[in-house]
């Protein structure tokens, strides 16, 4: 074995999964034999995933996107071992916890105490660790008042509340979740980021399936689309998150994609730093130079934004906010002092008509640059230094 | 699938809540609660008592009330076992497509749970014989080894019929039947000696089942010498080890079909 492999948490090796699915509601055998002599096979085969292969790390935060039925959830299954696949294998190293779906095993009947002792047992918790964690899950849960009442007369706001908490109660080193924040209102939510913040912390593995691109670039630092059963793309979540969207709206002709690509030559981002050098690193309040040059007719509006590496939006503004009349036809400097903590940074740029709406061009990923840390924030941490004083 | 995981910890835990839940939820929202555990097989008890005790009078056995009811109670728990055990796979569906542990779990904790209701149902049996002044022999040693006995090939039985319930749900029918049949093919509700009356072979086939062994052997450990069992009838304690092969081949194949097809439980459910 490889060292490096020592770092990976799930390997998820040219896997497939193909389901049969009977084409009369029947699971009898007067519909099997009746198949047999008509000669008919009775089933189709029905493939939600094939050939996928890829790894997750120990410590990514990976997250899965993708539309309905595009094999998000199947995929979720067979990591956790719900569904085995039918070709390649998966090796996961660590404890894993699932939660395909919150409060599994939960009975209606049983009281809210009780279920909380059968959905414990289910992850791995004898009863004596889930008396010493019992008043812990009842507070996160606010629940206090309803524990001897059964279930089924809880709100379904409730029964997700109590299932939460018992889950974030489960320790294991891999997490499989599955649009987990689907179900609850702001405040459940706000549980779940900071239930996601802590996760990150403990540098624990997270795969994280989810329709919410907002979660993907605020958490993961991976992420994949699935679409139609393969891996349309791995990498970064801004990227990711950017090519999902993008695949969503009706209107966008994904062939337009590949002219773009082609025609590189017809907008260019460059940056320079102080000197007029092209550079790829500054100090903190450095002022970088943005160059842009563009073969396109009509460009009325540019727009020039500053994004952190892990695809967190710092700062973008264009020509019509500021006022500015584009002087020449084809091209545009931008200079901006970069007050900015240390990181990585990479810059997106578009080309506009005449409304916002109107892209001529637009550059997902230009120019990368790092500031260096020759500034002493990073204790205070944050993306910026703000002006203040203290009266 | 290893033997030492299959009580590990975690299964344990899993086991014992299962198991639990499935008792707390089988009286749930009855006023008499546990104790129709107890008067279920009173009534049964009852009925068949005064239909094979006055109506129709069947041999002449010594302590009949209890040689019957003790039947009736094993009976039922073979039963149980099977029934319950042949649709736990299905009825936990919910469990089985969204988190991954080992299925026999299931099928398992259906089976323990109709144990426990023996255990309860025994207690019955224990008054029955204090009252009718049964007196206990050194033989009584040997009656758990039956309910081992009928425990395993109902175990058997459950994971293969679970297993076969998942593909075809025709399998509950068809086990319901052969119930019925059975029933009336097991010394149950009539003393061995009626058959023997008529046919020596036919109750020598009868015996061979392991559960009319175990039934039989029951008795004879508990109630009364005049059971005829495998012994008496083959007038060679050789025999006994036919039932018993039969127990075991039963538990292996159901073990061994419900390992092979227990990996795709959650997609054919």
């Amino acid at each position: 074995m490889k060292q490096t492999e020592y770092n990976v948490a799930i390997d998820i090796k040219n896997v497939s999964k193909s389901f049969k699915i009977p084409l009369e509601a029947s699971n009898g055998i007067k519909q099997k034999l009746v198949n047999v002599i008509k000669g008919r096979k009775g089933y189709r085969i029905f493939t939600p995933l094939s050939n996928i292969d890829f790894n997750i790390n120990k410590g990514d935060f990976f997250g899965i996107v993708g539309r309905n039925g595009s094999g998000k959830s199947t995929l979720l299954k067979m990591i956790a071992g719900v569904y085995a696949p039918n070709k390649g294998r998966i090796i996961v190293d660590g404890l894993l916890i699932p939660f395909i779906e919150l409060g599994v095993g939960f009975n209606p009947e049983l009281t809210g105490r009780e279920n909380v002792f059968l959905n414990g047992a289910l992850l791995g918790f004898s009863r004596k660790e889930i008396h010493t964690m019992y008043n812990d899950i009842v507070d996160f849960a606010e629940l206090h008042d309803f524990m001897e009442e059964r279930l089924k007369n809880y709100s379904s706001g409730m029964q997700v509340r109590l299932a939460f908490s018992i889950a974030i109660q489960a320790k294991g080193d891999i997490l499989i979740l599955d649009e987990v924040l689907a179900v609850g209102d702001e405040a459940f939510q706000k549980k779940c980021y900071s239930y996601f913040d802590q996760l990150k912390r403990e540098k624990k593995t997270v795969v994280l399936v989810t329709h919410d691109m907002g979660t993907v670039e605020r958490f993961c630092n991976k992420a994949m689309f699935l679409e139609k059963g393969s891996v349309k793309l791995i990498g970064k979540p801004h990227k990711v998150a950017a090519a999902y969207s993008r695949s969503n709206d009706e209107s966008y002709d994904s062939s337009l994609d590949n002219q773009k690509m082609e025609n590189r030559d017809n907008f260019e981002v460059e940056i320079f730093d102080n000197n007029g050098k092209s550079a790829k690193r500054f100090n903190h309040m450095d002022t970088m130079t943005v160059k842009l040059k563009w073969k396109h007719e009509n460009v009325k509006n540019i727009g020039v934004a500053i994004f952190l590496d892990n695809g967190e939006y710092v700062f973008g503004p264009n020509t019509f906010q500021d006022k500015y009349n584009l002087e020449s036809k084809n091209q545009a400097t931008y200079q901006v002092k970069l007050n900015l903590n240390e990181g990585e940074y990479f810059i997106k740029a578009a080309l506009m008509g005449d409304s916002d709406n109107d892209v001529i061009e637009f550059i997902e990923e230009g120019p990368h640059f790092n500031i260096t840390k020759d500034y002493d924030f990073t204790k205070w941490g944050g993306v910026t230094k703000l002006d203040h004083e203290w009266r | 699938m290893k033997i030492s995981n299959i009580f590990s910890r975690k299964n344990r835990i899993l086991l014992r809540e299962l198991v639990v839940t499935d008792f707390k939820l089988r009286y749930q929202g009855s006023i008499l609660g546990y104790a129709w555990s107890l008067l279920k097989p009173l009534f049964l008890f009852a009925i068949m008592y005064v239909v094979f005790g006055y109506l129709i009078r069947l041999g002449s056995i010594e302590h009949y009330s209890v040689y019957l009811l003790l039947g009736i109670v094993l009976w039922n728990f073979f039963s149980e076992a099977t029934n319950q055990g042949m649709s736990s796979i299905i009825s936990r569906g919910d469990l089985l497509r969204k988190i991954n542990f080992p299925k026999y779990i299931i099928v398992l904790s259906a089976t323990i749970s109709a144990l426990v209701n023996l255990l309860l149902n025994l207690v019955v049996v224990a008054v029955f014989m204090i009252v009718n002044g049964v007196v206990l022999r050194w033989s009584a040693l040997m009656f758990p080894l039956f309910i081992i006995e009928i425990y395993i090939v109902g175990l058997g039985l459950a994971f293969l019929l679970s297993t076969l319930n998942v593909k075809y749900r025709d399998t509950s029918h068809i086990w319901e039947i052969i119930m019925q049949a059975a029933f009336y093919a097991t010394p149950i509700i009539y003393p061995m000696s009626v058959i023997l009356d008529r046919s020596e072979v036919v109750a020598k086939i009868l015996i061979i089942n392991p559960v009319a062994q175990a039934i039989q052997g029951a008795r004879y450990s508990l109630v009364t010498k005049d059971t005829i069992t495998v012994q008496s009838l083959f007038s060679n304690g050789w025999y006994v080890l036919i039932p018993i092969c039969i127990t075991f081949f039963v538990f292996v194949i159901g073990v061994f079909y419900f390992k092979h097809n227990s990996r795709y439980f959650a997609e054919n459910i």
